[in-house]
């Protein structure tokens, strides 16, 4: 049994816990807004883009050839996997659900006996993944100095990306990352990037027609794949910091619970054993004084 | 007709602009063009240039640089990679994006050479205009 001043002690060390906690998660919250606010930025530039980039991708599938980015190279055997996570921790199962994504689809695509190949970016999915899969990196993307993700980021990333395209080292990228639905869910995504694909291909084909192209559709073509791989990037990245952001908030607001939870019965503990202890003391007065 | 169109010019970070314009001056990889309100459709890809809009409140310009322009009757939208007002380009975004330049026409093949040289003239025009 704890001595009171044992009982005390604890309650005092899980109040300060709390105190951090609870700080922690307002701090998500101003956050969260923040990374919600450029993610929502963003989305007109990708919207259009992708729409812009849909009608050019149908017309040049139609005539059966393209750049390589969008055709691809004819093979899938190997495959780089870019892994979105955050740098810290502390935001409940956030990179473990991205992390448990992307182990599936290792052992999937082993097991196809195709090559896998990691690029992480964010300190945390590189972490758990080097236990298991070292001799699968190529590389990883530090972004622990970065404040505020901006597209120059997603630009670096995708410039990795593409000179190793360039070079022959994969076939098919794939990036994974978190969507953000709602502050408690966020759902680990997979997008390919190269070969790229774009929604809505159909439909936007015939709209295509309509436009001149200057310089010529090809032209235009082989200048902004490259860009789209970049947007698509900076779109994951972002969605990817609100996801953080929101999964940190919800698992800060729980251990802010708990240790609400946590003080109240140690309080009662404690009170309890503060009873026992006069209760005692009452007993043994009494019962000397009966003695006497 | 119509004598002003939707304009929009977005950067992947935010949208600068979405605003009634009569024309557009938009700077083309292959040479400089006005879009027009009943404009035929164009895309057309940029060069590092200024982009001005002359609307019903007065003309505005903006620096971009990379990107693309959607043009169409009714709207002219401007995707830039980099974009922002004229009033607060400052030296070292000019430096930033002649060193970018520099770098592509070192890394570039010689068949490519001439568009990159042209990228590099084009910026030295534009810090001479700016100032």
């Amino acid at each position: 049994m704890p001595s009171l001043k044992d009982l005390k002690n604890r309650i005092d060390s899980v109040k300060s816990t709390r105190k951090i906690t609870k700080a922690m998660q307002m701090v998500a919250a101003a956050k969260l807004r923040r990374a919600q606010e450029a993610a929502e930025a963003a989305r007109p530039y990708a919207e259009r883009f992708n729409a812009v980039m849909a009608g050019l991708a149908g017309s040049a599938q139609e005539l059966g050839q393209g750049p390589k980015l969008l055709t691809g190279t004819g093979k899938d055997d190997v495959q780089l996997l870019v892994v979105m996570t955050s740098e810290k921790g502390l935001c409940g199962g956030f990179n473990t659900s991205i992390v448990r994504l992307v182990r599936y689809q290792i052992e999937k695509l082993r097991g196809e006996g195709k090559t896998v190949k990691i690029l992480t970016v964010g300190k945390k999915g590189r972490e758990q993944l080097k236990r298991d899969y070292a001799d699968l990196f190529v590389g990883h993307i530090d972004l622990s100095e970065v404040k505020r993700i901006g597209y120059a980021n997603a630009q670096d990333i995708a410039k990795d990306v593409l000179a190793r395209f360039d070079a022959g080292e994969f076939d098919v990228a794939k990036i994974y990352y978190s969507k953000f639905e709602s502050v408690i869910s966020q759902k680990p995504q997979e997008l390919q990037v190269i070969p790229a694909k774009f929604e809505g291909e159909a439909a936007e084909a015939t709209t295509s027609n309509l436009y001149d192209y200057e310089p010529d559709e090809e032209a235009i073509l082989a200048d902004l794949l490259p860009k789209s791989v970049a947007t698509q990037i900076f779109a994951g990245l972002l969605e990817n910091g609100a996801s953080e952001q929101g999964a940190r908030m919800t698992a800060m607001d729980n251990a802010t619970r708990n240790a609400g939870d946590m003080i109240d019965r140690l309080t009662i503990e404690y009170n309890r054993s503060r009873q026992a202890v006069i209760t005692n003391e009452l007993i043994e007065i009494i019962s000397g004084a009966e003695a006497l | 007709m119509a004598d002003t169109m939707q304009f929009d010019l977005v950067s992947p970070e935010r949208k600068l602009a979405s605003v009634k314009a009569t024309a557009v001056k938009i700077p083309g990889t292959e040479g400089d063009l006005t879009a027009m309100p009943g404009h035929a459709p164009v895309i057309t890809t940029l060069r590092p240039g200024v982009l001005s809009v002359e609307g019903p409140e007065g003309t505005q310009d903006y620096v971009v640089s990379g990107g693309f322009a959607e043009i169409s009757a009714e709207s002219t939208s401007v995707l830039a990679e980099r974009a922002i007002p004229r009033g607060e380009v400052s030296k070292e975004f000019l430096d930033e994006l002649r060193a970018e330049a520099e770098a592509r026409h070192e890394a570039a093949e010689d068949h490519e050479k001439d568009i990159t040289s042209k990228a590099l003239s084009d910026l030295a025009h534009l810090a001479e205009d700016m100032v």
